[in-house]
């Protein structure tokens, strides 16, 4: 039965990453667009740039956003044991977003897709690791804060706010800049899957990678911590430990995205429970793998709809995932589980 | 009675928690415990006592202040999580119906112990997680949410976890709170026989008193202050420790009944004569309207004789006699 769903999976996978490279405001060919693809110098040099160098590395950015997002949410909400969690929602991308302007604002530069994209391979390096460790250090005062606070509920409006604070923080920053880079300044919060390529789509997809894996390899350990940090304990796990690693490989993940795509939402929160529901297992070994599916699935149709097919304009991406995100958390709060079965 | 095992013992153990810098606050202590394998033993005290700073403390969940803890022949302090875990499974008060977990995957992590790094489970695993189910009698919630049993039938999962983590020693915390009473007799009479059957030792805190005083092999009672009296069921009830664990106004414990009087003794002498169930039942009733059963009670005197249907209570006031067919009858007119 699995078998067929990841089959099904992959099938329009492969039909929405075909399309995200096919569709755009310059109409090619379908036909020519898998030419391109798999025979390199062929046909049209127009086409060949367009989809070498905007389409594809696009579409694998929706791929590694979709698979990393995914994978941080179904931590943090194993990990917090809350349904609700996700980086965008506790404010880890907030977190990730200071980190990122703190080394603008060093730099006396502001943040921008245009900056970013500008960046050498060790400023992309520099960008990622101020913006994996604005992640962390969010992430490290929410989980000391729900220790103390047994209620969901007050874990999440108390993360809501930590965000709240830190682009509170960002946005006096930003305040007293000049309006062109405002506008700069918020077309990243938009967030954009647009502006990662070359050597940058290369660091993004390794820093990724390497959170997945760290994450898959922890499986067993986030299974355990399902059960509460006491029963994980008498089971044998190393509690602290064990936090530590997957409060590292989420703010890898929530951390390294952000920095180059912008703070994207509703994917890390909305992702997990869809994986859940349609796996039917509570077992991160099987859940991991899933959420990168799905969550690749899901981006890619994002993306795709964010192009709005046959017309020029390209709205955010951001725009598109709370559209498609916010009833499944509608659904969760409201829905036959009610918050308990997360 | 057979040689015994030695599965944990402290000695000099002191309990309690870090209150503030440097400061501690002592529970109770020093506490000189033992645990034998194939016993069954309950954790009895009133709310608030520390009975489950105890058995954090002995599963290694908290640090002891002082003393120590032998597991096995090792300090317990000096073992890692994962070599405690193969030697005591819990069952705690924490919620666990969370992350979509169905029982079989619940019951299946008790096998953590023993898995490899991705926790994939070998035919050996599935063996010992099909036996905890069969001992549990849980095989009729398998494929169930956890967020679907009642809360009966989710300490009986969660017993069957424990089991399947098969250590020596299994430490369950009040496992018999919200659970009616038939759960509750239920899942005792299971630990007992599985302590029995399986040569394990299980220690639990309940505030099930009349059922721990039936199924326990030894009690340790805590009263308020911290101190612990350790053995038999009937050892205790004798030597009053049960009437000084529970000390408190108006609330006595009855050695000859083995329950607690909930009724002050009444202002009413009365005389009850008679044999059998309905003169048991009679003296309660009495009891509970605020008479005081005594044998030196000349001039109020009832009797109690037939059975059943025919019952029939006599009445002898002041020299009268007047006989009732009904219990009701009878105490309306006194």
């Amino acid at each position: 039965m699995n078998k067929i769903k990841v089959l099904v999976l992959l099938v329009i996978l492969f039909v929405a990453f075909l399309l995200d490279v096919a569709l755009g405001s310059v109409h090619i060919p379908l036909k020519d667009v898998i030419k391109v693809l798999f025979t390199p110098d062929a046909g049209n040099d127009t086409w060949v740039y367009i989809i070498e160098k905007i389409r594809l590395p696009k579409a694998l950015t929706a791929i590694i956003v979709g698979c990393g997002l995914s994978v941080s949410g179904l931590q943090m909400q194993t990990l917090f044991r809350n349904p609700l969690a996700g980086p965008s929602v506790l404010g880890i991308t907030a977190g990730a977003s200071l980190g990122v302007a703190l080394v603008m604002l060093s730099a006396g530069s502001i943040t921008s897709l245009y900056t970013i994209k500008e960046l050498g391979i060790s400023g992309s390096w520099l960008i990622i690791v101020a913006s994996s460790l604005g992640a962390a250090l969010i992430m490290i005062l929410i989980v000391s804060i729900s220790s103390s606070l047994k209620d969901n509920v007050i874990v999440l409006i108390v993360g809501v706010m930590i965000g709240n604070i830190t682009l509170s923080v960002i946005s006096i920053w930003q305040y007293f800049s000049s309006p062109e880079l405002i506008k700069d300044y918020l077309l990243w919060t938009f967030g954009s899957l647009g502006g990662v390529t070359g050597s940058q789509l290369l660091i993004l997809a390794v820093v990724v990678f390497a959170g997945l894996l760290i994450s898959f390899l922890s499986s067993k350990l986030l299974d355990a911590l399902l059960l509460g940090d006491n029963y994980a304990r008498s089971m044998g796990l190393t509690v602290k430990r064990a936090r530590i690693l997957i409060i590292g490989s989420t703010s890898i993940l929530a951390g390294g995205i952000t920095a180059f795509c912008g703070p994207i939402g509703f994917i890390g929160i909305a992702v997990p429970h869809l994986a859940r529901a349609l796996f039917n297992t509570s077992s991160h070994r099987i859940l991991i793998p899933a959420c990168c599916l799905i969550g690749t699935v899901l981006m890619l149709i994002c993306d795709l709809v964010a192009q709005l097919p046959g017309s020029q304009t390209v709205l955010p991406i951001n725009v598109i995932t709370a559209l498609v995100g916010s009833p499944v958390v509608i659904w969760i709060i409201a829905g036959p589980t009610k918050l308990r079965g997360f | 009675m057979e040689a015994q095992t030695t599965l944990l013992y402290t000695s000099g153990l002191t309990i309690g928690y870090q209150a503030g810098k440097g400061k501690t606050k002592v529970i109770s202590g020093p506490l000189d415990l033992e645990l034998h394998a194939g016993q069954l033993i309950c954790l009895l005290g009133p709310n608030g006592c520390g009975k489950s700073t105890l058995l954090r403390t002995i599963s290694g969940l908290q640090n002891p202040l002082k003393g120590e803890i032998n597991l096995d022949g090792a300090a317990l302090h000096q073992l890692k999580p994962a070599q405690v875990a193969k030697k005591i499974s819990l069952v705690l008060t924490d919620n666990v119906r969370a992350g979509n977990l169905d029982v079989y995957s619940l019951i299946s992590l008790g096998r953590y112990p023993y898995s490899g790094w991705l926790g994939i489970l070998t035919e050996q695993d599935k063996q010992v997680i099909d036996q905890a189910i069969k001992a549990t009698d849980t095989g009729a919630f398998i494929g169930r949410k956890m967020d679907s049993l009642s809360d009966g039938e989710c300490q009986k999962v969660m017993l069957a976890r424990a089991m399947a983590q098969d250590t020596p020693l299994i430490i369950l915390d009040e496992p018999t709170a919200h659970l009616d009473l038939p759960s509750r007799i239920q899942l005792m009479r299971l630990l007992h026989q599985l302590a029995k059957e399986t040569n394990k030792a299980i220690l639990l805190s309940t505030h099930e008193l009349d059922l721990a005083l039936q199924v326990a092999d030894q009690i340790w009672l805590m009263s308020k202050g911290g101190q612990l009296d350790a053995g038999l069921p009937e050892e205790l009830v004798l030597n009053g420790a049960f009437q000084h664990a529970f000390d408190k106004d108006g609330i006595a414990f009855d050695a000859a009944s083995g329950t607690f009087n909930i009724h002050h003794a009444g202002k009413r002498n009365i005389k009850v004569t008679g044999e059998g169930v309905a003169a048991f039942w009679t003296k309660k009733a009495l009891v509970r309207n605020g008479f005081s059963i005594s044998a030196a009670a000349d001039d109020l005197m009832v009797t109690v004789s037939g059975e059943g249907a025919d019952t029939l209570w006599t009445v002898q006031k002041n020299k009268e006699l007047v006989a009732y067919t009904s219990l009701r009858g009878f105490l309306h007119t006194l």
